[in-house]
């Protein structure tokens, strides 16, 4: 009895970690995918492992906030990086993607074997974290009070910044993203609302790291944003979805672990592969099996004006 | 031969623009009157949209500036309107036409302001001038693409300017919309704003505009319909680029030297 | 440098292996990646890497082995099944690719980490080390790996080497490919088929995540130093070489050293030196010739000075202090110095007790800029309809630019005038 009691809150504080994980992580994926920038995604969760070996090593992993500052400080770094290869070295973009973050991560690679003693990291944690570790690594304080994980108040805090970011930014997020012209010729800074988005990003997959590793999380940025992306036409009905199909996946991505005994963040992920398989072939606006039903019924855009 | 004219809407000096290092605009320099329909002709790749683009500071320049109403750009934002070519965005945007108007109630200094309510009065206005009112809550992405432009053009109406910048606005429209668009237009002009836009069919851009700039990476003729419009202006901007400025261009970029010092 | 010798004559069984391995992989690799890059395609390489692991355990699970043959023939499978997709998701819905090859790579991904943590939490996990594919297993490549890794070599410069010439069209040219009836689907085709190989055998080497390096890094340090397709490929081959062998030298001479990622770094590290100083398309060459035209437009503007000032008294050889010349034209006091100097060395200018003239040679060359610029000036006038007072700053700028030829075109096309559109006179 006291054996499945222990389990339920294990369960518990490893669900709520995956859905924080996944709720920042979808919500910014929506304005990812929507920019056409969902591999910028993909480079940053890559290229931050330098940083944040780097900052481990630096800190002595003993306190986290400056580890987070400076990780994420190289991920904005790498998108930099990305933009400056392309803009003045005249390198395809997906090229340069390619090229930034494999160099990058390939070096936070050698960091981690080189100092394998001292970082709390090995390689396979890397691609898809140990997200059953974070309810051992308690937050206890100086007068021995159990806070909970201390992966929770991260993750958690950094979900409630991209949560308010959103809604303070919302008007910026939502021209910069549909119209870049038309928001510039208002006196808009594009560049300003570029960064905060990227620095969103970056914050996102250097405190999901140990949870879920660096492959992952670029699954919770793409594929529930994605799959809401099927499933409606408003933008912010598209951010609820997101975050809740972020939040299904966890759920059953969980019990789908346990029943395999597999990585549980991975199952995670590839739930989310499912609902946008479901959301691909049967979305009622997008999916499609209805493709031919919807052409009948002349919802289908009209291609024929559209010259 | 270049009418310039006392006190203009928009003034444009000297200016040279390029992209890669080679010009695609070349020493224009030219001004429009307030209160009238200008129309931007010249063939494929002649620098009308860069030119738009640099009027409104969105490309940088090598030399020379732009003034509306006697200002920078900058201190006139809020009274100059901006249309993009309609193929500029991805109409596959999860947004209603209502949000899109919206957009044009956006300003540098509200943009963390919720919408207000004058906001959405001004978008409905907007939305009715264009026709589209009943089409508020339609999502763009079921949008024909007169439709689109309509939108586009609701969006520069709520923006409330009195400065018109327009790219193309009358590209892939069917007849109805070109109607429609042609009418607001004359509409805008009456109530005294004014409006350069860039068109590309000759015989009917001779019909609707009164003011005329001539492009081809040079500035070819600028002035009233009556004294610019001529085979010959025709003829000297469709009939080719000037081959020595091209090859001027092309050293340009492969010396990589300044095209000002 | 002992151990580099050793390691380097192939003389220890072990390491020859390796190097002859890596070679391989990184050939193919490059090879295909070279045609990816040119096609703009570079990151569906890094979706097909992460989709062949799933393949490798499912082949494993199914088979029992760890048969190099049949993993990768698994591998093979999911990664062509994940270019399938991609495909199947941008052409059915409004997925854009960036998006569409996201959600292959991570999916797929997951699936083969799920699938991973289910051997090794089984009781065959103690002997199946699929783990290595995840970074490579260089150090431990064998004598059977190296043949089937030839073979694959082999297949794929026997396809490059007959595909040549429409590879070559559907890199450069998609739509005229397509318009003179060129069977590009199929072209694509084979092109995946071989790019799943290389990335399926390549994984040994330096893993999945690291695989994208491998196919678009050399390809894109290449093409910084060759317009020549042949010679890219080459080049490409010859980067991914040395990268290949420098990272297993690494790992070799130093313990706890991994041999994929260095493989990687180096790889980045030529492609990043040659994105600074290939000629030409380097940013650090390109900084170094606007350096020089900067002291070239320089040298010229101090000869036009010495002409101007000489214009007024209308004498040309007259010797001048450098504040005469300072008078005329803006310099900084050292550039100008500088200047003075250098056009002594060129011998266009004459000095005497800190006092300067033109050569004779000087001379000419002075008029032959002023004349440009007077050329110039009443081109952008009569052409350009640009009015006389708005024409110099733009000549200041082009007199610097124009050759003999368009020097030649200009005088031609302006009936060899003698007066500029300010009134002054045009010298030949």
């Amino acid at each position: 009895m006291e054996n499945m009691l222990q389990f339920d809150i294990d369960a518990f504080w490893i669900i709520l970690t995956g859905t924080l994980v996944a709720v920042s992580a979808s919500l910014l994926g929506v304005f990812l995918i929507l920019r056409k920038m969902s591999m910028i995604g993909d480079a940053i969760s890559h290229a931050v492992l330098p940083g944040i070996v780097i900052a481990f090593l630096l800190t002595n992993s003993s306190s986290q906030i400056p580890m987070i500052i400076g990780a994420s400080l190289v991920g904005v770094l790498a998108t930099f990086l990305i933009e400056s290869l392309h803009r003045k070295s005249k390198l395809q973009t997906d090229a340069s993607i390619g090229i930034i973050f494999t160099f990058l991560f390939a070096v936070g690679i050698i960091l981690v074997s080189q100092y394998t003693g001292q970082v709390d990291l090995d390689q396979e944690c890397v691609l898809y974290g140990e997200i059953a570790f974070v309810p051992l690594d308690r937050w206890v304080t100086a007068s021995g009070i159990d806070l909970g994980p201390r992966n929770i108040w991260t993750l958690g805090a950094c979900c409630l910044a991209i949560i308010a970011t959103i809604i303070i930014g919302y008007k910026g997020l939502y021209l910069t993203t549909f119209d870049q012209t038309f928001a510039a010729s208002l006196g808009i800074s594009t560049v300003a609302w570029h960064y905060t988005l990227m620095t969103g990003v970056s914050l996102t997959t250097v405190v999901s790291f140990e949870s879920v590793g660096a492959i992952l999380v670029v699954a919770f940025l793409i594929v529930p944003a994605s799959t809401a992306y099927l499933l409606t036409d408003d933008l912010k009905i598209m951010l609820i979805l997101a975050a809740l199909i972020g939040f299904l996946s966890v759920l059953s991505g969980y019990y789908v672990a346990v029943y395999l005994d597999a990585s549980i963040a991975a199952c995670m992920a590839l739930m989310s592969g499912v609902f946008f398989a479901i959301a691909f072939l049967f979305s009622p606006g997008y999916g499609i099996a209805f493709k031919g039903r919807r052409a009948k019924m002349g919802l289908q855009k009209d291609y024929s004006q559209q010259l | 031969m270049i009418i310039q004219v006392e006190n203009p809407a928009l003034e444009v000096h000297d200016m040279t623009v390029s992209y890669d290092r080679r010009p695609v605009l070349w020493g224009v320099d030219f001004s429009i009157p307030k209160g009238h329909l200008t129309c931007v002709l010249g063939p494929n790749g002649s620098g009308k949209t860069t030119l738009i683009k640099a009027i409104m500071d969105l490309v940088p320049k090598n030399s020379g500036y732009a003034k509306i109403f006697d200002q920078d750009i900058d201190d006139v934002r809020d009274k100059v309107s901006y249309i993009p070519q309609r193929g500029s965005v991805d109409w596959d945007f999860p947004a209603s036409v209502m949000d899109v108007v919206l957009m044009g109630r956006y300003k540098k200094n509200n943009i963390f302001n919720r919408i207000s309510r004058t906001d959405r009065i001004n978008a409905e206005i907007a939305l009715e001038k264009v026709g589209m009112k009943a089409f508020a809550k339609r999502q763009i992405s079921q949008l024909s693409g007169g439709q689109q432009q309509r939108v586009f053009i609701a969006r520069a109406l709520a923006q409330e300017a009195e400065f018109y910048l327009m790219d193309e606005p009358f590209a892939g429209v069917d007849a109805a919309t070109e109607n429609a668009i042609l009418n607001l237009l004359k509409e805008m002009k009456d109530e005294g704003k004014t409006i350069l836009l860039i068109h590309h069919d000759i015989q009917t851009a001779y019909d609707y505009f009164d003011w005329f700039v001539f492009l081809n990476t040079r500035l070819i003729a600028s002035g009233p319909k009556e004294t610019v419009f001529s085979e010959k202006t025709l003829s000297d901007t469709y009939g080719g680029k000037l081959s020595l400025l091209t090859t001027v261009g092309e050293l340009l970029k492969e010396k990589k030297l300044p095209v000002r010092e | 440098m002992g151990t580099f010798i050793d390691f380097i004559s192939l003389s220890d069984p072990t390491s020859r292996y390796v190097i002859i391995g890596i070679i391989l992989l990184t050939i193919n690799a490059s090879l295909v990646g070279s045609f990816a890059f040119l096609r703009k395609k570079s990151l569906i390489g890094d979706a097909v890497a992460h989709s062949v692991l799933p393949g490798i355990c499912l082949a494993f699970l199914l088979f029992q082995t760890k048969n190099l043959f049949i993993l990768l023939g698994g591998a093979a499978i999911t990664g062509w099944l994940s270019i399938l997709s991609i495909d199947l998701i941008t052409a059915h819905s409004r997925i854009k690719a960036d998006a569409a090859i996201g959600i292959a790579l991570s999916v797929f991904f997951a699936l083969g980490i799920v699938l991973l943590t289910i051997i090794q939490n089984s009781a065959i996990a103690s002997q199946s080390g699929l783990d290595h594919f995840l970074f490579g297993k260089a150090a431990s490549i064998t004598r059977d790996d190296v043949r089937y890794f030839a073979i694959v070599t082999l297949i794929i410069t026997a396809v490059i080497i007959i595909f040549y010439k429409p590879f070559k069209l559907i890199s450069f040219n998609q739509d005229f490919a397509v318009s003179i009836g060129l069977p590009v689907r199929f072209y694509e085709f084979i092109l995946s088929i071989i790019t799943v190989m290389s990335i399926a055998v390549g994984i040994q080497a330096v893993g999945v995540v690291l695989m994208a390096a491998l196919l678009i890094t050399p390809a894109a340090a290449a093409r910084y130093w060759t317009n020549d397709l042949r010679i890219m490929l080459i080049l490409a081959v010859v980067v991914s070489a040395i990268g290949g062998v420098g990272g297993a030298y690494i790992s070799y001479s130093a313990t706890n050293m991994p041999t994929g990622p260095w493989i990687i770094v180096i790889i980045s590290c030529i492609a990043f030196l040659s994105f600074a100083f290939a000629p030409n398309r380097g940013i650090v060459s390109k900084m170094w010739i606007q350096y020089q035209n900067r002291k070239q437009i320089l040298l010229e503007n101090i000869l036009k000075a010495f002409y101007h000032v000489g214009e007024k008294d209308n004498s040309f050889l007259e010797m001048r202090k450098p504040e005469d010349i300072l008078n005329r034209r803006e310099f900084s006091f050292s550039k100008l110095s500088e200047g003075l100097n250098k056009l002594k060395r060129k011998g266009l200018l004459e000095k005497q007790n800190n006092e300067w003239k033109l050569s004779s040679e000087g001379l000419s060359e002075a008029k032959r800029i002023i004349r440009l610029h007077r050329l110039w000036e009443l081109y952008l006038t009569q052409y350009l309809n640009i009015a006389e007072d708005h024409v110099h700053d733009d000549a200041e700028a082009i007199e610097h630019v124009l050759t003999p030829e368009i020097e030649a075109q200009l005088e031609k096309l302006l009936d060899f005038p003698s007066t500029d559109p300010h009134g002054k006179e045009i010298i030949y």
